[in-house]
């Protein structure tokens, strides 16, 4: 309770458990984590009901209730039922046992049911919200929630991760957020948006080239590759107090990648006559040097360990996935398919690899598993696909493509399905970068 | 001599005047002339001829310096027509020298810019995917140490630049790359690594917008800017 508190006080917001919630225990067998999404879970979210029954009340019960249908559609786990087919009043739904009829939701197919009541008073809104899985007729996570008007989004998200947590054991993506780079001023520029594409800002002011942002694990710091002063230059910025290191050696500073949990990340230099990866302090101090084979050596990702790195070399003679690991010192080739093979991204959950290759003159997003066993091919016969880039859960992948013609962000689930534009903006949109979970659960 | 020659030439163009003159202004009375005129008229015929004879001596001298000063005047004049027409000649032809040389100069700069613009302008190309210099590269890149060493006071700037296709890191690599082999030939051909620098924009700066090999051919390239 404490916990929560500190964790949410920046926006004013009690958190209630409302009883009768079982304590649902280790196994989470609501969805399938092998392969969440081959079934997806069929889940009904009624409008809320207005407690006080005030028009805006009644305009936030269905507003409020829409944007958590699709905040958790988006996730990839849920069919949400479509509401013409329900079999109860919407003006007065029961949000509560005993007043819920469940046959009325099974009939439907509903296995899951989301009831919620809002209250809307002097600027603050409260928020009672209910999971109920239907077929056995009980309560799962039920919570109270009170806060600013303005900050209903954020309800919603809260309460959106605590049903993905009951039901998976993960705090899910919703407090996460996606860096990316868009030329739409013009200029390439870093862009941030939520994690389902709404609210993007511009948070680079180069007017010039800026290329590839990378999050540090704890989400506050951003580095970037930016022409700002003509030169390649590496910008490790802190997003909320706008100071930061730059490394401006001879030659490139590109392609930073941050070492979970430590203010220390990876970067491509030149400065010594060869593209070599290096570590560098998060305030730009070169540590070490950690490869050491002619030829190009960029785009560093770590694993989740920070024990492991992949990265992209030609030392074969073409761009090919290693993985690197930093105690032995040994390398090893990871991608033997294709001859251009770039762009590894590190799964949360460490076991696998997503990259972009080249078959045949097109660039899909393929995963691979760290062992190098099983390779899977997640985009097909739709533009070029670049720049895979994991949500935090490891459920979803970021990645751009030219599939509507300009180059823009989409996003899908680990399994290649539900594959959908995260956002739309002028110009174009490359380089995701799906930042960590902003909140320490 | 001449003298003498001038007095009576003189007076054998004024005296047979007066008689004329005399004569003649008298015809209508002189066959009521009296001996005694005719007399007189003889003395004043003598006196005449004495004046006339005086006045004849300063008239020839003065004729002769109008004479002798028109004479000059003319050579004098003649002089001054022959050093004009030398000047103007001299001056025609300076002035054709000065255009030559004009034409000259502006054909040499023309040329010089022709050159600048071929090295400038003149792509150093690269295979997908690859750093090599080809053969093509190679001879391009030898022109343009050729250049280099005509023009030792130019400094350049060698930017590396990819096609479209294939990673934005991995591309910014590769325009380094390619920069950096165009700058070792030419260090190989004598030209100082001093005045050249490197920058890599991968595939951030197309030089042809296209999206089909045509265009990528162009894109993978090394571009010879001044500093």
């Amino acid at each position: 309770m404490s916990r929560i508190l500190t964790r949410i006080a920046g926006w004013v917001c009690i958190v209630l458990f409302l009883t009768g919630a079982e304590a649902i225990g280790a196994d989470y067998d609501y969805i399938n984590i092998s392969n969440p999404f081959l079934k997806k879970i069929p889940i009904a979210v009624p409008v809320f009901k207005a407690l006080n029954k005030s028009p805006a009340e009644n305009s936030a019960a269905k507003s409020a209730a829409d944007l958590l249908a699709q905040t958790l559609e988006y996730t990839g786990y849920f069919k949400i039922i479509d509401r013409a087919a329900f079999l109860v009043d919407p003006q007065d739904p029961s949000i509560d046992i005993p007043d819920i009829a469940f046959r009325n939701w099974t009939g439907i197919g509903a296995e899951l049911l989301i009831t919620g009541g809002i209250l809307l008073e002097n600027n603050m809104a409260e928020m009672e919200l209910r999971l109920f899985d239907t077929i056995k007729a009980k309560l799962i996570v039920g919570k109270r929630y009170k806060g600013w008007s303005r900050d209903q989004r954020r309800i919603i998200q809260r309460f959106a991760s605590d049903v993905i947590f009951s039901l998976t054991g993960d705090r899910g993506v919703f407090d996460s957020k996606i860096a990316f780079v868009s030329n739409g001023t013009g200029n390439k520029e870093v862009f941030i948006c939520d994690f389902d594409g709404h609210s993007p800002r511009q948070v680079t002011q180069t007017n010039n080239i800026t290329l590839s942002p990378a999050w540090s694990s704890d989400g506050k710091w951003l580095a970037y590759t930016a022409y700002t002063k003509g030169n390649p230059d590496l910008y490790i910025m802190n997003l909320e107090e706008k100071r930061g290191a730059v490394v401006s050696q001879k030659g490139l500073n590109m392609s930073p990648a941050w070492i979970p949990n430590q203010f220390t990340l990876a970067a491509t230099l030149t400065f010594e006559g060869d593209p070599e990866i290096y570590m560098l302090t998060g305030s730009g101090k070169i540590i070490k040097r950690l490869t050491n084979n002619w030829g190009i050596d960029v785009s560093p990702s770590w694993s989740p360990d920070g024990k492991k790195m992949a990265f992209v070399s030609n030392r074969s003679g073409v761009p090919q996935i290693y993985i690197m690991d930093l105690y032995t010192g040994q390398t090893e080739r990871l991608t033997f398919e294709g001859g251009y093979n770039t762009s590894p991204s590190w799964s949360p959950k460490g076991d696998r690899i997503a990259y972009a290759g080249m078959h045949s003159g097109k660039f899909d997003v393929y995963v691979i598993t760290t062992d190098g066993q099983s390779l899977v091919q997640l985009t097909r016969d739709a533009g070029d696909n670049e720049t895979p880039t994991w949500s935090p859960d490891g459920n979803l992948i970021a990645f751009s493509s030219t599939r509507e013609g300009n180059s823009r962000i989409y996003v899908m689930t680990a399994y290649g399905t539900d594959q959908r534009r995260l956002l739309t903006l002028p110009g174009e949109q490359t380089a995701p970068s799906w930042s960590p979970r902003m909140m320490n659960d | 001599m001449r003298k003498k020659y001038w007095i009576s030439l003189a007076l054998l163009l004024v005296i047979p005047g007066l008689l004329f003159t005399v004569s003649c202004a008298k015809k209508t009375v002189k066959s009521e002339a009296s001996v005694s005129e005719i007399q007189k008229s003889e003395a004043a015929k003598e006196t005449v001829k004495e004046t006339v004879k005086k006045e004849d001596t300063s008239a020839a001298d003065k004729a002769r310096a109008e004479a002798e000063a028109l004479e000059k005047q003319r050579l004098e004049a003649e002089r001054q027509r022959k050093l004009e027409e030398e000047r103007l000649q001299a001056q025609k032809l300076r002035e054709a020298q000065l255009e030559e040389e004009r034409r000259q100069a502006e054909i040499a700069k023309k040329l010089e810019e022709a050159k600048k613009k071929v090295f400038l302008s003149e792509l150093v190309l690269f295979d997908f995917d690859s750093s090599v210099l080809t053969p093509t590269a190679q001879d391009r890149l030898t022109r343009k140490a050729e250049w280099l060493k005509e023009n030792a006071k130019a400094s350049v700037i060698i930017e590396g630049h990819c096609d479209e296709r294939g990673s934005n890191e991995y591309n910014l690599a590769l325009g380094w790359r390619r920069a950096e082999a165009a700058k070792a030939f030419l260090v190989d051909l004598g030209v100082a690594a001093t005045r050249m620098s490197t920058i890599s924009y991968g595939e951030e700066r197309p030089f042809s917008a296209g999206h089909y090999e045509g265009a990528w051919l162009q894109n993978r390239r090394a571009h010879f800017v001044l500093e």
